[in-house]
């Protein structure tokens, strides 16, 4: 396999509504700010991925078309992943298999979702038709009760509390103040978070993730082509996924995949993964850390961009990847480890909570964040140096589907 | 005199944003779950049984999600335990007035996998984990999953 390199980056700015730029205009804008960034031009560009969640909040089908020949690149090969919340980070995946195949040295990834055609209630209907439509859907129509019943498990096997989830929404939220491209920069407190209106025990409204209109971008390049494109490029050192069953009932209670930093005896009496933890998660780190040979991710990896669509979820993704053993996700937010300059920062531009989740620009919009703080450009970027990373040299993105049904981990660095 | 042209709601101009409804009804099949959804109205919960690889599914699938072999149909118990639980104060939009509603995940004893599930708690009950459940049938069958519930076993 090629070697893939990330050449450049864009965002569109992440807003509750977007009326005056419809998705060709949002990726339009995070495409030209990528070409702009790194003397790109389209004819450097040899093919693209687009990545958008559904139809139904669209309001278009084909959607990724229309946009590729909007942005210039109609006559190229071209294609739409779709895989949920990881739409963004399968996407991701699909344009390193490019490059590393060799089909194509430079691939454009672009994911956009234009949530504000539709009224929260209607966008919560329409998201949990991403659940089984016999068996889960018809209970509520409510993705946010999944993650709730997933959360409440993981408060009564490990003993997490509502008081650690804050905790990540106060950080995330913090983190966005200083990012201009997030849709909900907030310093609140964690008194904040636990008296937010109760959306489905113990999420309050603070807990949750946003519905968001944006788009991003991302430039990937094979080796040769990356050194000829950009003076610092990024490499994708290597990609990892896993999927479990739709269904959480389905779910069995085995035994837990180790990490070479584990051992059979950190679990003996944990039976895994129930509905407390994601499995598809697990498998995806530990396939990219094995191809990336990471040992010991506390220790090797500067900073994480994980899939924080709620609060309960972030603290679930610390153990998944393996930033601290099944049980201790809690106590690794209570002691301040996933803060900016910390042990492993986390989502410090203010993950999905606060910087938005536009669904199929969620995984890109990770991926660019990330570029930036391994270039360490955030300062340019965010004309502020404050969220950068001291030091980034490798990062990692992750991102679900589902409850975990498609989930997708890459390494990245520099 | 008689006017029954519907005006475009116009929601502002500029830009130009408009309401555009758009719906679907559709022809749902069951199909091969379709015995789960009709035993409902008999009472009964179905589950599955891979013989092959002994295992008991709470949830019906007609085929075994290890081995890829089709499974016998079973009665599951209608008493379990709450695996776990959330009350809902907000929902999607077909479901607004259902609201605040609680969904718990059903463990039964035998089986290898859990059941979602609505719970009704007319008495108020303090709800936890482990605490015992009963199945109860709704006598207006509609043919959806909702046809089952479960309430708190006193």
């Amino acid at each position: 396999m090629n070697d893939v390199y990330i050449v450049s980056a864009g965002l569109s700015k992440f807003k509750k509504y977007n009326y005056d730029e419809d998705f060709r205009l949002m990726v339009k804008r995070a495409f030209d700010y990528a070409l702009n960034d790194t003397d790109i031009t389209h004819k450097d560009i040899d093919g693209s991925v687009s990545a958008y969640f559904s139809d139904h909040i669209q309001g278009q089908l084909i959607a990724g078309a229309m946009t590729n020949d909007y942005i210039g690149l109609a006559t190229k090969p071209s294609k739409r992943i779709e895989g949920g919340g990881a739409t963004g980070g399968l996407a991701f995946q699909t344009g390193y298999e490019e490059i590393a195949s060799g089909n194509m040295e430079t691939c454009a990834v672009y994911g956009f979702e234009s949530m504000s055609h539709l009224n929260t209630w209607k966008g919560n209907d329409v998201i949990a038709l991403g659940s089984d439509s016999n068996f889960d859907y018809p209970l509520g129509g409510f993705y946010t009760a999944y993650y709730a019943l997933m959360a409440t498990r993981h408060m009564h096997e490990f003993g997490t509390t509502h008081d650690q989830m804050a905790m990540v929404s106060v950080k995330n939220h913090g983190n966005a103040i200083h990012n201009p491209f997030a849709q909900s920069p907030m310093k609140i407190a964690v008194d904040d978070v636990l008296n937010a209106p109760m959306v489905a025990t113990p999420l309050t409204m603070l807990d949750i993730s946003l519905m968001s209109d944006g788009a991003a971008c991302v430039i990937l390049a094979s080796e040769e082509r990356a050194k000829s494109l950009c003076k610092n490029p990024v490499k994708i050192r290597a990609i990892g996924s896993s999927s479990d069953t739709m269904r959480l009932s389905d779910r069995p209670f085995g035994n837990v995949p180790l990490l070479a930093c584990e051992s059979e005896d950190d679990y003996k009496n944990l039976k895994y993964p129930g509905v407390h933890s994601f499995r598809a998660g697990r498998l995806a780190a530990k396939m990219a850390y094995e191809r990336a040979n990471i040992k010991d991710p506390l220790k090797e990896i500067d900073f994480a961009e994980l899939y924080d669509s709620y609060t309960s979820a972030e603290i679930q993704a610390y153990e998944d990847l393996g930033f601290c053993k099944y049980g201790e996700g809690g106590k690794f937010i209570e002691k301040g480890y996933s803060e900016i300059n910390n042990k492993l920062p986390v989502n410090p531009e203010g993950g999905l909570l606060a910087s938005g989740h536009a669904i199929g620009a969620t995984g890109i919009m990770q991926a660019v964040y990330a570029f930036w703080q391994l270039q360490h450009s955030i300062g340019k970027h965010f004309n502020s140096n404050r969220l950068q990373v001291e030091d980034a040299k490798k990062g990692v993105i992750h991102s679900h589907a589902g409850t975990g049904a498609y989930e997708t981990v890459s390494i990245l660095e520099r | 005199m008689k006017n029954d042209v519907k005006g475009t709601e116009i929601y502002k101009t500029d830009p130009l944003v408009k309401r555009w409804d758009y719906s679907l009804s559709y022809i749902h099949s069951y199909a091969q779950d379709s015995e789960f959804f009709k035993s409902l109205g008999k009472n009964i919960l179905l589950g599955s049984y891979c013989k092959k690889c002994n295992y008991k599914y709470g949830t019906y699938r007609k085929y075994c999600m290890y081995c890829g072999g089709e499974t016998q149909d079973i009665e599951l118990p209608l008493n379990g335990k709450i695996h776990t639980f959330t009350t809902c104060y907000y929902s999607g939009e077909s479901f607004m007035n259902d609201i605040p509603y609680t969904l718990i995940l059903v463990e039964f004893k035998g089986i290898d996998s859990l059941f979602m599930s609505r719970l009704i708690n007319k008495e108020n009950i303090k709800i936890s984990i482990g605490m015992k459940v009963k199945a109860k049938f709704k006598r207006l069958q509609k043919f959806d999953v909702n046809d089952v519930y479960f309430i708190p076993e006193l």
